[in-house]
């Protein structure tokens, strides 16, 4: 009895050990190296430059240009998208921004991060940062949550006078995102992510596999998620073996020493 | 075939370099693969004030020439090229001549670099600055396929051919729905020329850029032609309605409109169940507008009851505004269950001060795609599992009670079955 007792005991321990590790173990969304970084930015929404998280896109472009690229976020992460402007040695004070957008083109809000800023007279150079918020698998049609799919980002100078018009500038954007896991592993799933296009493409994908133009073919690099997984299953699968355990325990101190003391003895024992 | 036709183009060339940018007789290069090819047409501006010494040393024109030679070094394979002129012909003081100079002195094609550059060679400045009247002979040069068209026009000078104006023009070919941009390079410029070219290219969706170096010259006329070469989608024209009946139905796609202040426009999708509709919207800000905006999307059923919107607002400079909706359709359990037919409101709240033109209208760009239905959510969390200490300790407690319970039970169960 006793053994199994700490055994027990050592199982619960391992648990809840164990627990909080294997839900914070799910991997984070780490720098893929491969593939090199664009170089260029697009101009709209139909042409904006793909990127992969992780990666440093630049361009060179002017003053009152709009910087247009697209990347890709899936359900559970919580992408942060930063851009640096280097701007020319002399120039009024300038307002930039970035606004991101989903794959509806619908603008998505910034949970933190210096969304717009403004550089003073001849500052060298600008820092734009924007947090969105977790994406989630699936959301009513009504609300604006995120979701898994193509974001695009825009950057681009709001309050600017005619003098520094068309002034060159680099740009450099990059998007991290942190994995929230299963704390953010809402129910349900989108059929297809949310991709401008994607009805377009899987439709030419049936008749001719040729290299047509496509509004959007971004992907992460391992595929979208099922939606499947969460560590969810793991803390309820632990949450039931740590019952089942303290079951056993609670049974176990009602017997005590398998002889109850007050009840006397079998009597010839 | 190919090769006689090279030779006609040589031979056209060397007679237009001769007479230094006579109009060229089009056509020279045709092939049945350029219908998708896409096409640029470099806008020179070779007016007088060209030959100012002020960049790097030389004049504006030498720096637009050694432009020019490395851009149609770099110019990729895909691309078909072309040249015109503005101002290269007639010295005179007369406007009315002078606004009408503008040739073609390369036509859009496969560049054959020795007779480009050499076509080139022979500019020398001289005359007006016709910018509106060589924009539209631009757009006719572009004319026809389907590829991606894009006009680079360099100019060291606004126009001086008032009273049309260029950004006007600019607008009017913009609203041809040729997909056609216009990027601007201004040359040393002032304040009110950037003014003016800046115009010419938000009318379009373009880009300026205003160059004092022959490298940022050369550097940015090549990102132009590159990004010409990107393959891009190019969307269908498409006219809404002003009102759901009569509105045109439309399939997965791109689609393009105009609208112009205050208008509604309809367009029918038909969603089968078990789909899901999503439509996204962007009204593009192509002119003077106040700094308050907004768009709206609607989804409306043919008996005009609303089932979902997209809405956007902003302030302040911005070249589009743009919303999005989803409409799963759910699954029906009839045999076959017809489509249901979903009307989409597009309006604007766009507004401009007095003296800017209401037409043509704002281009509208709006995708639709309809994919299968999501799976439904049933809970809130994913399958309804549980997470987190509280449900670790709670199902501890709950087990350990239980665990209590049955031992008691069994105790007693023992103690009566012993006492009887």
């Amino acid at each position: 009895m006793r053994i199994t007792r700490v055994l027990g005991g050592a199982l619960l321990a391992l648990g809840l050990a164990a627990g909080p590790a294997t839900a914070d173990s799910s991997p984070s969304a780490s720098p893929s190296g491969d593939g090199a970084a664009p170089t260029s930015a697009g101009t709209s929404f139909r042409t904006a430059v793909e990127v992969e998280q992780g990666q440093t896109a630049t361009a060179s472009a002017s003053t009152g240009d709009y910087l247009y690229w697209s990347f890709p976020a899936d359900s559970g992460q919580r992408p942060t998208v930063k851009a640096t402007v280097k701007l020319p040695q002399a120039h009024l004070a300038q307002t930039w921004q970035i606004d991101v957008y989903d794959g509806l083109r619908r603008r998505q809000a910034c949970q933190y991060g210096a969304q717009t800023r403004t550089a003073a007279q001849d500052a060298a150079a600008v820092e734009l940062a924007c947090v969105l918020r977790t994406v989630r698998a699936w959301s009513e049609p009504w609300a604006n949550d995120p979701l898994p799919g193509t974001y695009y980002v825009r950057l681009t100078a709001v309050g600017l006078k005619a003098a520094d018009l068309g002034q060159p500038v680099s740009a450099e954007l990059r998007v991290d995102s942190k994995d929230i896991g299963g704390a953010a592993a809402v129910d349900g799933s989108l059929a297809k992510p949310l991709v401008p296009g994607i009805a377009v493409k899987s439709a030419a994908e049936d008749e001719d596999a040729s290299a047509t133009a496509v509004l959007s073919s971004i992907e992460p690099d391992d595929g979208w998620a099922s939606g499947w997984w969460s560590d969810r299953w793991v803390w309820t699968a632990i949450g039931a073996i740590l019952a089942a355990l303290a079951g056993i325990g609670g049974y176990t101190l009602t017997r005590g020493s398998r002889r109850p003391r007050h009840v006397p003895p079998p009597p010839g024992a | 075939m190919i090769r006689t036709q090279r030779l006609a183009a040589g031979v056209c060339a060397l007679l237009a370099a001769l007479t230094a940018g006579l109009a060229f007789p089009a056509g020279a290069v045709a092939d049945e693969t350029t219908a998708l090819a896409p096409k640029v047409d470099l806008v020179l501006d070779v007016s007088g004030s060209m030959r100012t010494k002020d960049i790097d040393g030389g004049t504006r024109m030498a720096a637009a020439k050694q432009a020019f030679n490395e851009v149609l070094d770099a110019t990729p394979e895909t691309v078909l090229l072309g040249i015109r002129t503005l101002g290269a012909n007639y010295p005179g003081d007369d406007q009315k001549t002078g606004c009408k100079d503008t040739a073609q002195l390369y036509p859009v094609g496969q560049v054959d670099r020795t007779e480009a550059k050499a076509a080139v060679a022979t500019l020398s400045p001289t005359g007006w600055t016709p910018i509106g009247p060589a924009l539209l002979k631009a757009a006719d040069d572009l004319d026809g396929g389907t590829g991606s068209k894009r006009i680079v026009l360099i100019s060291d000078g606004e126009d001086t051919c008032a009273p049309l104006d260029p950004c006007e023009v600019a607008r009017e070919i913009a609203a041809k729905g040729i997909g056609l941009t216009i990027d601007t390079l201004g040359l040393v410029p002032n304040t009110k020329m950037r003014q003016q070219l800046s115009c010419i290219a938000e009318a379009t969706g373009g880009t300026y850029t205003s160059v004092e170096h022959t490298d940022e010259l050369t550097d940015k006329v090549n990102q132009l032609v590159d990004r010409a070469a990107d393959p891009v989608v190019t969307p269908v024209a498409t006219e809404g309605k002003d009102s759901c009946q009569a509105a045109p139905t439309l399939k997965s796609g791109l689609y393009t409109d105009r609208e112009e202040f205050g208008q509604e426009r309809w367009y029918r999708v038909d969603v089968e169940p078990g789909q899901e509709l999503r439509a996204s919207v962007s009204v593009a800000s192509d002119r003077a507008m106040n700094p308050d905006y907004g768009v709206l999307l609607r989804a409306v059923t043919v008996h005009g009851r609303e089932i979902v919107r997209g809405e956007a607002a902003g302030n302040g400079r911005t070249d589009v505004v743009s919303t999005g909706l989803r409409y799963p359709k759910a699954e029906s359990d009839d045999e076959d269950p017809p489509a249901e037919t979903v009307c989409l409101q597009v309006t604007n709240s766009f507004s401009a001060g007095a003296g800017v033109k209401t037409t043509p209208g704002m281009p509208v760009e709006l995708t639709v795609d309809v994919v299968d239905a999501p799976s439904q959510a049933s809970d809130v969390a994913s399958f309804g599992l549980g997470r987190g200490w509280w449900l670790l300790g709670l199902l501890v407690l709950v087990g350990f009670l239980a665990g209590l319970i049955w031992g008691w039970l069994s105790r007693w169960r023992v103690a009566v079955w012993r006492t009887n």
